[in-house]
C-alpha cells in the first residue's frame, strides 16, 4: 500500500503526472464537449428564462470551480505549513490562476444572464458581491505570490494569507447577505436555480460539471509540474552562478 | 441543426464565446509555459551534463 | 509592552512621524465628495455615514505602511524579535499604537466633518459609536497586511489589495450602523456583528501576523 505522501517528492510527482496527464486531456476535454454539446443543442428552453437556461451549464460548473479551487488552495496551504511538502505549496500556486479564471468566467456569464433576466448587467445580489469579493482575494494572493522572490518565503506568507483570507471570504459572504436583505427584498428571480431545476436540464449540468472539475484538475497538474520544474532551474541556476 | 435561440441568442452565444475564450486563454497560457520552462530546464541540465563530463 | 507603545507614540507624534496626516486625508476626502456628487444637501446627508465610514477606512488604510516598515528598515524589528516580548505582543502593540495614533483621531473627527455632509442629527452618535467599535479592527486587521509586505521593496499598493477584501465585513457591518442610525431604525444586529467581528480579530489576528512577521525576520 502506497502512501499518498510519496507524491510529494517532486520527481515522484512529475513522472506519476506525466502518465496521467495524456488520459485526462482526452477525458476532460471530451466530458466538457458532452456536456456543453449536449446543453447547447439538445434541451429545452425554460419557460421562464427562454433560451438563456443553457448559460447555466457553462455558469454553474464555473462557479462551483471558483469555490473549490479557493477550496483545494486552503488544504494544500494547510498542507505545506503542517508537513512542508513544497509540491503542496505549488500546488496551491498553480491552482490560484485557474480558480481565478473559473470566477471571472462566473461573474460574466451571470452578468450576461442577468441583463435580459434582471434589465441589468449588475445587480448588488449577495451571490454576485460575494464572487466579486472572491475574486479581490484572487488577486491579492496572486499578487503576494508574484511579490516576493525567495520561494518558501513566498509560500509561507501566501498560505497564511490563504488561511486568513478562507476566514474573512465566509465572514464577508455572510455580511453581504446580511447588507442585500438590508437594502432590499428578497432578488425576485434568483441564479441560484438548482433547487427546483428539471431532469432535462441537471442531466447536462451535471457533465458539465464533472467536465469543469477535471479540467481544472488537469490545469492544476500542468502548472503544478512547470512550477516544480521552474523552482529546480532557478536553483540549478543559482547553483553555477556560486561556483 | 443550430437550436432557435429566439430573442436571447445574443446573450446566450456571447456568454459561451466569452467562457471558451477565457478557457481557453487559461488552457493555452497553461500549455505554453510548460513548454517553456521544460525546455529551458533541459537546456541547463544538458549544459551542467557537458560541463561535468569534460 | 508599555515601553514599546511609548515609544511607537513618540515617534509617531514626533515632527515627520505622520501624525495627523490621515486626518488631514480624512478632511481632503470628506471636503472632494461635494464637489463630485453635487452639493444638494438632501442627497449628501443620504450618503454621509458611508462615505464617513469609507473616507475613515481609507485614512486608515494610508498610514498602514509605516506601522512595521520604518522598524524594518532601521533594524530595531530586529532587535525587537530577540527581546523578551513574545511577536504576537509586538504586533498587538504596534496595531495599538496605530489605532491611538490614527484611528482615534478619525473616531474624535468624524462627528465633525459629519456636519459639512449634512449628517442626520440621529447619526452622529452612531456613526462615532460604530467607528469606536470599528476602527480597531482596521488597524489589526492593517497590521497584519503590514506583516504580510514588510520585506518588500514597493509593498504600498500590494498592501492595499491585499487589506482591503479584509475590510469588507468590517465596512458593510460599520456602515451599516451609521446609516441606520442616521435614518432613526433599529441597529442592534448590525452593532453586535460588528463588535463581535472587532474582538474575534483583535483576539486571533495577532497570531497569524505574528507568524508571518517571523517568516518575514527568518
Amino acid at each position: 500500500m502506497t502512501s499518498i505522501w510519496e507524491y510529494a517528492n517532486p520527481k515522484k510527482f512529475i513522472d506519476t503526472s506525466d502518465r496521467v496527464i495524456p488520459a485526462l486531456w482526452v477525458l476532460s476535454l471530451g466530458t466538457l464537449a458532452i456536456g456543453l454539446i449536449w446543453g447547447f443543442f439538445f434541451t429545452p428552453d425554460d419557460y421562464r428564462q427562454g433560451s438563456t437556461v443553457k448559460i447555466f451549464y457553462l455558469h454553474v460548473p464555473a462557479a462551483l470551480m471558483a469555490i473549490n479551487a479557493w477550496f483545494m488552495m486552503l488544504v494544500a496551504s494547510l498542507i505545506w505549513i503542517i508537513r512542508r511538502h513544497h509540491v503542496s505549496a505549488l500546488a496551491a500556486r498553480a491552482a490560484a490562476p485557474v480558480g481565478m479564471v473559473m470566477t471571472l468566467i462566473a461573474l460574466l456569464t451571470g452578468a450576461i444572464w442577468g441583463q435580459p433576466m434582471w434589465g441589468t448587467w449588475w445587480a448588488w445580489d449577495p451571490r454576485l458581491t460575494s464572487f466579486l469579493i472572491l475574486f479581490l482575494f484572487y488577486l491579492g494572493y496572486i499578487a503576494l505570490w508574484a511579490a516576493i522572490e525567495n520561494d518558501d518565503t513566498a509560500a509561507d506568507l501566501t498560505s497564511v494569507l490563504c488561511l486568513v483570507g478562507s476566514v474573512f471570504a465566509v465572514l464577508s459572504r455572510y455580511a453581504v447577505n446580511f447588507w442585500n436583505q438590508g437594502l432590499h427584498q428578497g432578488a425576485s428571480m434568483s441564479l441560484d436555480a438548482e433547487e427546483n431545476v428539471a431532469d432535462v436540464f441537471w442531466w447536462p449540468a451535471l457533465v458539465a460539471m464533472a467536465g469543469f472539475v477535471l479540467l481544472f484538475l488537469l490545469l492544476v497538474l500542468i502548472r503544478t509540474q512547470t512550477e516544480i520544474r521552474a523552482r529546480r532551474m532557478r536553483a540549478l541556476l543559482a547553483r553555477e552562478r556560486m561556483q | 441543426m443550430i437550436p432557435e435561440l429566439g430573442k436571447y441568442a445574443g446573450a446566450v452565444l456571447s456568454a459561451y464565446g466569452v467562457s471558451f475564450v477565457l478557457l481557453a486563454l487559461i488552457v493555452g497560457a497553461s500549455v505554453w509555459r510548460a513548454r517553456n520552462i521544460r525546455a529551458q530546464l533541459k537546456d541547463i541540465e544538458d549544459r551542467l551534463k557537458a560541463q561535468r563530463s569534460q | 509592552m508599555i515601553p514599546l507603545l511609548k515609544r511607537d507614540l513618540a515617534l509617531a507624534v514626533r515632527a515627520g512621524g505622520g501624525f495627523g496626516l490621515g486626518l488631514a486625508f480624512f478632511l481632503i476626502v470628506v471636503t472632494l465628495v461635494p464637489f463630485a456628487v453635487g452639493p444638494q444637501s438632501e442627497l449628501l446627508g443620504r450618503i454621509a455615514p458611508g462615505i464617513l465610514w469609507l473616507g475613515a477606512l481609507l485614512a486608515c488604510l494610508l498610514s498602514l505602511d509605516r506601522i512595521l516598515a520604518l522598524d524594518w528598515e532601521d533594524g530595531s524589528l530586529d532587535l525587537l524579535a530577540t527581546a523578551p516580548l513574545p511577536m504576537e505582543g509586538i504586533v498587538s502593540v504596534k496595531a495599538l499604537a496605530h489605532w491611538l495614533t490614527t484611528g482615534l483621531p478619525l473616531v474624535i473627527a468624524a462627528p465633525v466633518f459629519g456636519v459639512l455632509l449634512n449628517l442626520a442629527a440621529p447619526g452622529f452618535f452612531w456613526l462615532t459609536l460604530s467607528l469606536l467599535l470599528g476602527t480597531p479592527a482596521l488597524s489589526v486587521i492593517g497590521t497584519f497586511g503590514a506583516a504580510l509586505t514588510v520585506g518588500l521593496k514597493r509593498g504600498g499598493l500590494l498592501l492595499s489589495l491585499l487589506v482591503l477584501p479584509l475590510y469588507v465585513p468590517t465596512l458593510i457591518f460599520g456602515a451599516e450602523v451609521a446609516r441606520r442610525g442616521a435614518e432613526g431604525m433599529g441597529v442592534e444586529t448590525p452593532l453586535m456583528m460588528l463588535a463581535g467581528i472587532s474582538l474575534a480579530v483583535i483576539a486571533l489576528l495577532p497570531f497569524a501576523s505574528a507568524a508571518v512577521l517571523r517568516v518575514n525576520l527568518r
